[in-house]
């Protein structure tokens, strides 16, 4: 299945484990994902902070570029899905914004007309793929690991389509799929604090903390995430959360197609395994290497 | 701090209900029927000065430095939890948005560090097309924290020495056209 791959801006730089991940699986898997030509930043919520014209124009140049393709557009990135669907949406709804719209790209030589879906990289392995196919790929059962999922705030929200906003269960089903145990927790949707941890870090640091506590009291080795924010918050910023609240936490944060990769029988230095803050714990590590004549 | 006291009618600003209705989304805070859900939901509501259900009743009353001089509008993560869950399907994150940009505009950001790492964020963006996170995190604590820069410095290590901290920026192509875009957009002025 072909796809118009958008990365995003942090997984071209602090997420790039995430990249290197998903380029090391998409071959397997059968995902052929090519990237938008010349793309640029989403605008993120920082952009919407200040203006939102402009923040609307410069997605919009995405999806026209994208628009020559009239495929999916899929990102990995969460807080691009959400702004880019936002895009969308506000497009399709608001007359005097979309002729807006339309003006500023023309003056780059562009138009969009509206009809690109954009999804997100956990949408489309899962329910494009598929877990049955995912499962039957898999050299390795990740039998006795407990992985708790982490959705986080934007894959599911506001507009996600595609699961519960409040009870999502994509990652829960793929979990299973690769032959670990799902660990269900309360703040499987709570929010990290995105960047909040770099203005108000005392908050966000407490986000996370809660929502470390709640994974680890339910019996996770480890969490797996979807979003290079949310990644960046649990894992770089665990050791200060443990120095603040005096917890002892040791969980690694991985990406789903960090998982994903370590089923297929990926070496792990491909799959950017040993570039995590919080190291893989010694258990984890026999799982991951051990179960390969599983 | 909100004067308990009753306010004078002629001391609210009227013309700031209009101002709200006129951004995308803005009408919608008519329906709003003061249900709470929003706040109880917010999992930042706690530390905010009003929680976004207040926050529309006080636009409504027309406390406009009550509103834009708050904390809330810095604090709200955009998490959309309060969006999903309002049974007026009120766009609740994006009148916040809305909220930042009139705060911004009308200078109401004093110590405001969301507003600096906003801005240079934009900064990034308008230059090389992407956004530079390492440089963006340089140019921030150079202007919103430096007092705090240490506090910064085990984050920045241990993304160091797992690689996953780039120095040079990532360019698109096109610059060119880019700026042509929001050259067109700054004449069309904002919304
Ligand atoms: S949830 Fe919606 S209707 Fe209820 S108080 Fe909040 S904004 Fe108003
Ligand atoms: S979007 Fe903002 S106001 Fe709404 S629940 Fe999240 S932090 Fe609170």
């Amino acid at each position: 299945m072909k796809y118009t791959y958008y990365p995003g801006c942090s997984v071209n730089a602090t997420a790039n484990i995430y990249r290197d991940s998903i380029a090391a699986i998409a071959p397997a898997l059968g995902l052929e994902l090519e990237e938008l030509e010349d793309w640029n930043c989403c605008g993120a919520t920082a952009y919407m902070s200040v203006k939102e014209l402009m923040s609307f124009a410069i997605s919009a140049r995405n999806l026209a570029i994208a628009e020559k393709h009239n495929r999916d557009v899929v990102t990995p990135c969460s807080a691009c899905y959400t702004v880019l669907n936002k895009t969308n949406h506000y497009f399709a709804d608001y007359p005097e914004l979309r002729r807006k719209i339309g003006q500023a790209l023309e003056a780059g030589g562009l138009s969009y007309s509206g009809n690109i879906r954009v999804r997100h990289l956990l949408d489309v392995i899962c329910n494009d793929i598929g877990y049955d196919k995912i499962a039957s790929l898999a050299k390795k059962k990740l039998a006795g690991l407990k992985v708790a999922p982490y959705y986080g705030c934007q894959i599911v929200r506001p507009d996600s389509g595609f699961d519960d906003p409040d009870e999502p269960t994509t990652m829960n089903r793929l979990i299973e799929a690769l032959g670990a145990e799902c660990v269900d927790y309360r703040m499987k949707t709570a929010c990290c604090g995105a960047s909040l941890m770099g203005t108000q870090e005392e908050l966000a640091m407490r986000l996370c903390k809660n929502l470390l506590l709640d994974a680890q009291q339910n019996g996770a080795h480890c969490i797996v995430t979807i979003c290079p924010l949310c990644q960046m918050n649990l894992d770089v910023y665990q050791g200060k959360i443990n120095a603040r609240y005096k917890t002892k936490f040791d969980i690694p944060v991985l990406y789903f197609t960090q998982l994903i990769g370590v089923t297929l029988g990926l070496p792990l230095r491909d799959l950017g395994l040993g570039r995590l803050a919080v190291k893989l714990t010694k258990p984890m590590k026999r799982i991951f290497e051990g179960a390969n004549n599983g | 701090m909100l004067d308990r006291d009753i306010v004078a009618e002629y001391k609210l600003d009227h013309d700031f209900l209009s101002e709200i209705y006129a951004l995308p989304g803005g009408r919608e805070i008519k329906k709003c029927i003061q249900c709470g859900t929003c706040s109880s939901s917010c999992p930042l509501s706690y530390v905010m000065d009003h929680g976004p259900r207040k926050m529309f009743s006080l636009i409504r009353a027309g406390f406009r430095e009550e509103v834009l001089s708050s904390n809330t509008i810095w604090f709200c993560s955009s998490c959309y939890t309060c969006a999903v869950r309002c049974p007026k399907d009120i766009k609740i994150t994006d009148v916040m948005y809305a909220l930042k940009r009139l705060a911004v505009k009308e200078g109401k950001t004093k110590g405001k560090k969301a507003v600096v790492l906003s801005r240079n964020f934009a900064r990034m963006v308008n230059t090389y097309g992407r956004n530079h996170e390492t440089e963006l995190m340089a140019r921030y604590i150079l202007e919103a924290d430096l007092l705090h820069a240490l506090k910064f410095v085990p984050q920045g290590w241990k993304l160091l020495v797992n690689r996953r901290l780039p120095l040079f920026p990532h360019r698109m192509k096109n610059m060119d056209q880019l700026k042509k875009i929001l050259r067109k957009v700054d004449e069309l002025g904002e919304i």
